[in-house]
């Protein structure tokens, strides 16, 4: 990476550095993770910042005993660690968050080469690994406005519409709060960071799906982690389509199997599942939403290898 | 052959250096099955170094017997005997145990391993050495096994060998098979380190799933 060479002019250049992107993806988040404190207190901001150092430290040593180029200073690991808190409960135990960090940035991240290798997003197979691993600790969700521990989950608690869009239900520490996630989706969609393909088709996908099926769409919609998942997770960069085409075929297959498996599977929720799914599913999805030159045919070769 | 290694080497070159199952990665099947837990993951160990050495005395005592065409078949006849024996022994003497393995125990007679070893020494080396090897081969194995079942069972269920160490701080999806693979594929690239087998130096895009879809394949891969 040092030793890149400068040709003759004109050069192309990069509109931002990475840090820039994980920057304005950081100030985005902030207003879901703020609510989620507002709403569940201290204990939240505690294990907000047990992720994001953990995160951080687990990145630093990794880069230094790979002997590699030292990486926290791209941010990358700060976004991983915030995105990771605000998906847990925020009376998760501490030492289960280190935990969480540890096989997103190491196993998922770092073990198959850094930002821009990793074949699934980081924050979605933690909070997975987390769900097998800890299931009572994961689902036990806390009511902000009573402070008791309940095991219901927020997909079957009657709150109304506007609890549900300021986030004073149950759930997980930064996916309540509907205002404030739309909010920082919208800013990077002004920001051009994100682009509002995959997002809207996956919520749309979903609440077609969930409307289809006789439940409440708008309730389905607003509760659990959608939207969280559908506006920070949906839109990574490494591990989504990078075709226009692509993104909407994500989102409506993200949309759909989330439906499925919150109708008909046997975990109360199934956003990081469906996300997962597609990550692996994304080369496949990239090749046939290509999109070909104009006026130019595709080479013979490359038809015989497809048929083989 | 003008310079045999050494007896002892025959044997030892099994555990480290040329272990089947962690350098060598054969016999993932039973590694990753019944890996839950230590005990299992022993007895399934000490049952394959039984098959493993018996096999490997009868197949190179045999071995100018037994004609070009038909060696496969007979080879297996040989290992199912074997592995008939062990079976009843265990079912006999270690009910608890038999039960544990299942279906896994009769799947001996397929563990690659086994069929390897007659096939790259037992039928080319005089009965003492091809026994040695077996041992090697099975001390190895069950060695492998044992780690990756300790590993397994303190991290996943924080017991070992069914006495409780630490309950209250395990990760139970280490139990479960994704945990499997990562816990095998950490002791693998331990023991690699150790037996210095250099890493591959020039990763082309041929073996590379994802060559269809990558975009330096398209304009011809440099490598």
């Amino acid at each position: 990476m040092n030793q890149m060479l400068v040709s003759a002019s004109p050069h192309e250049r990069a509109p931002l550095p990475t840090w820039h992107i994980m920057l304005c993806v950081l100030l985005a988040l902030l207003p879901a993770a703020a609510a989620g404190c507002v709403n569940f207190g201290y204990r939240a901001l505690l294990l907000l910042s047990v992720t994001v150092g953990t995160a951080i430290f687990w990145e630093f040593l990794c880069r230094i005993i790979m002997k590699r180029e030292q990486t926290v200073g791209d941010l990358s690991a700060a976004v991983t660690g915030l995105l990771l808190g605000m998906n847990l409960p925020p009376d998760l135990p501490l030492w289960q968050a280190a935990v969480g960090s540890f096989v997103a940035i190491v196993v998922v991240k770092q073990l198959f080469g850094g930002l821009g290798q990793n074949f699934a997003n980081p924050t979605v197979v933690a909070r997975i690994v987390l769900m097998l691993s800890f299931t009572a600790d994961m689902t036990a969700f806390r009511d902000p406005n009573t402070d008791a521990v309940s095991s219901a989950t927020p997909l079957v608690t009657g709150a109304s519409y506007w609890d549900l869009f300021l986030g004073n239900t149950a759930g997980c520490l930064g996916e309540t709060c509907a205002l404030a996630l739309i909010l920082g989706g919208i800013y990077l969609w002004l920001r051009g960071i994100i682009s509002p393909a995959a997002p809207l088709s996956f919520v749309g996908s979903f609440a077609l799906c969930t409307w289809l099926a006789g439940n409440d769409p708008l309730s389905q919609v607003l509760s659990g982690g959608l939207l969280l998942g559908a506006i920070f997770m949906a839109t990574d960069y490494v591990t989504t389509p990078l075709t226009a085409k692509g993104k909407i075929l994500f989102g409506i297959g993200g949309g759909c199997l989330t439906f499925v498996i919150r109708q008909f599977g046997g975990y109360p929720e199934g956003v990081s599942f469906a996300i997962l799914l597609m990550n692996l599913l994304t080369p496949y999805i990239d090749r046939i939403s290509m999109t070909k030159p104009f006026g130019t045919t595709e080479p013979r070769e490359k038809e015989v290898r497809s048929d083989a | 052959m003008p310079n045999k290694p050494s007896l002892f080497s025959e044997f030892s070159k099994g555990i480290i250096r040329e272990n089947p199952n962690l350098v060598g990665l054969l016999g993932m099947c039973p590694m990753l099955a019944v890996t839950q837990e230590a005990k299992n993951a022993l007895g399934m160990g000490l049952a394959t170094t039984f098959v493993l050495i018996g096999s490997n005395f009868v197949i190179s005592l045999l071995r100018k017997v037994i004609p070009k065409s038909v060696k496969l078949p007979a080879y297996i006849v040989i290992i199912a005997g074997f592995v008939t024996l062990i079976e009843f022994l265990l079912h006999c003497y270690f009910p608890e145990l038999y039960s544990a393995l299942g279906t896994f125990l009769s799947l001996i007679t397929v563990n690659c391993i086994i069929l390897g070893r007659a096939e790259m020494f037992a039928c080319k080396n005089n009965v003492f050495r091809s026994v040695l090897d077996g041992a090697g081969m099975g001390v190895g194995f069950t060695l492998a096994l044992f780690l990756v079942g300790s590993l397994r069972e303190i991290l996943g269920t924080g017991t070992w060998f069914g006495i409780t160490l630490n309950g209250s701080y395990s990760v139970s999806v280490l139990t479960l098979a994704p945990g499997g693979f990562f816990v095998l594929g950490c002791v693998i690239a331990v023991v690699n380190k150790l037996a210095h087998k250099p890493a591959p130096r020039n990763i082309g895009c041929q073996g590379c799933p994802m060559a269809d879809t990558c975009a330096a394949s398209k304009g011809g891969c440099s490598q």
